[in-house]
């Protein structure tokens, strides 16, 4: 049996205005269960290699395939189902501040039209999780920033998408408090989630020795499997 | 669709609306006045229809016979105008009756008529009914070229006016009916912006999580629906107790013209003006928040 290929990248380039290439000529595979982190300069074009992958934009060429599927002809109502699969982070959390912790969470699922019961279980077990149930009915700004975090990672995934994009989820955080998100992550790595990570912590992807794909100016320059930040002499 | 999402999205409208009460408001008497202005010109314009169709319905010629002509040379005059195609009745009113109605409206005075001496100067004349009153002035010709006929009447100038009046009160009253729909879709659209801006974020994350465009559409369809219908309501009472106390204030002094006054026809242009209202805020709610969708 072959491998499986979750995310295919085939020559992809993103033009921006017709001018700016985010992308240049971008090929890769991702295989399922893989933990891999995107790094390079800001700029270099890892927060446009997630948005491709999320279809919130469209490759200027090549194709983007997702469980052998090319994801430029889906419909609009077949990438909404697509996104459902595909759990996603920020650095910003994208938190709704006037929802608590736990309509945070649940409006993932409302969107796919869960039932009430449902709904609360799931919230529950994946507040549970990331070790929040005690905080569900505080608000997101009465929360840390780890804490935010941890939110968003629940309301990702707790449709258990096949696939975890997270764009620069320590950004905004502590060392110590990086790494619990960072652990909690990898935990969920390890349950089979697919884990895209775009990242400038060194530390981090130094001490994981996990995939690393390096892009730079929009081109894909180094992946190796157990990676460093930087090139090893 | 699940009752459960129906629920759903009936929550959200309801938090919506309550979030954003003075925008709210707003649609609604925006709505409410357009909805109030379109009702009363579809007033204006379905009387104008209705005195004219009176009108035309009341339309009639009279042709006058000389009066020597002997009463079967009248009878067969009678005869060959019936057979005239646009012709749909021909009713002879003899000099006879002619006189006793003179009588009856001269009442007391009828001594007067003593001094006619006992001769009857009056003609013969004509009733005739039309089938098509656009072709009346045509038909009113032809009788009038008749042997024995020596005029007729079918109050050429007041029909001639009426029918250009009518044409443009319903050319006009058409006209603002239009725009005053595509300004109330217009401006909902515009109030109802206002608070899908305020929740642009909440519906970027939605779309991020995997929600359907129907899914994010549903609660502000649903939003412009209710305030749409909420104003067009409020207008609709307003045109209501309106136009019924202009009739009680006006119609006895306007006795020459009928107005539309059955219960039937008024409550289906209430009606109408309803469902109008809700078609309104739902498109106008509709038309402002697809920008947001593009994620």
């Amino acid at each position: 049996m072959g491998l499986v290929f979750l995310i295919q990248f085939i020559n992809v380039s993103k033009a921006f205005d017709n001018k700016t290439l985010a992308l240049r000529d971008v090929s890769t595979r991702i295989e399922k269960g893989e933990f891999v982190f995107l790094v390079g300069a800001s700029g270099a074009g890892k927060s446009t290699f997630l948005r491709l992958l999320l279809k919130i934009e469209e490759p200027t060429k090549g194709h983007i395939l997702v469980g052998n599927r090319s994801i430029s002809r889906l419909s609009r109502r077949e990438t909404a189902l697509l996104r459902r699969n595909v759990g996603v982070v920020f650095q910003d959390y994208s938190l709704l501040n006037e929802m608590t912790v736990f309509e945070n969470v649940a409006f993932a699922l409302e969107v796919m039209g869960c039932t009430g019961r449902e709904i609360r279980e799931k919230v529950l077990e994946v507040l549970e999780l990331v070790g929040l149930l005690g905080k569900r009915d505080s608000f997101p700004l009465q929360l840390s920033g780890g804490e935010q975090q941890r939110v968003a990672i629940a309301r990702a995934i707790v449709n258990r998408p096949q696939i975890l994009l997270a764009d620069e989820p320590t950004g905004n955080l502590d060392p110590d408090t990086a790494w619990e998100i960072i652990e909690l992550m990898n935990g969920i790595n390890k349950w089979g989630t697919t884990v895209v990570m775009a990242t400038h912590a060194a530390e981090i992807v130094d001490k994981l020795r996990k995939r690393v794909i390096v892009l730079e100016q929009g081109q894909l320059t180094r992946d190796e499997e157990r990676g460093a930040y930087c090139r090893e002499a | 669709m699940k009752l459960r999402t129906i629920g759903y999205y009936f929550r959200q409208a309801g938090q919506s609306m309550t979030r954003n009460l003075w925008i709210s408001l707003a649609a609604v008497s925006t709505v409410a006045i357009s909805v109030f202005l379109v009702g009363i010109f579809t007033l204006l314009v379905l009387n104008a229809n209705y005195i004219v169709d009176n009108f035309e319905a009341n339309i009639e010629i009279a042709a006058f016979v000389d009066v020597e002509t002997p009463r079967g040379e009248v009878l067969e005059i009678q005869k060959q105008i019936q057979a005239l195609p646009n012709v749909a009745s021909v009713v002879l009113v003899p000099k006879e009756d002619g006189l006793l109605k003179l009588y009856g409206r001269y009442g007391e005075d009828r001594d007067l008529l003593g001094a006619l001496g006992g001769e009857n100067p009056l003609p013969d004349y004509f009733i005739i009914k039309v089938k098509e009153p656009e072709r009346i002035a045509s038909t009113a010709d032809y009788i009038g070229q008749t042997p024995k006929v020596y005029k007729v009447d079918y109050g050429q100038q007041e029909v001639e006016r009426w029918f250009m009046v009518s044409s443009k009160v319903r050319i006009v009253g058409s006209g603002l009916i239009i725009l005053l729909t595509g300004a109330a879709v217009f401006l909902i659209a515009t109030t109802v912006r206002l608070t899908v801006f305020a929740r642009r974020k909440e519906l970027h994350i939605m779309k991020l999580v995997g929600a359907t465009d129907w899914f994010v559409r549903w609660p502000f369809f649903l939003e412009g629906l209710i305030l749409g219908t909420l104003g067009a309501l409020f207008a609709c009472l307003g045109v209501y107790f309106g136009y019924d106390s202009f009739i009680l204030e006006f119609a006895p002094e306007m006795s020459f013209l009928t107005l539309i006054n059955d219960p039937v026809t008024i409550y289906s242009v209430l009606w109408k003006l309803l469902a109008g209202g809700a078609a309104v805020g739902a498109l106008g709610s509709l038309i402002s928040m697809q920008r947001f969708l593009k994620v």
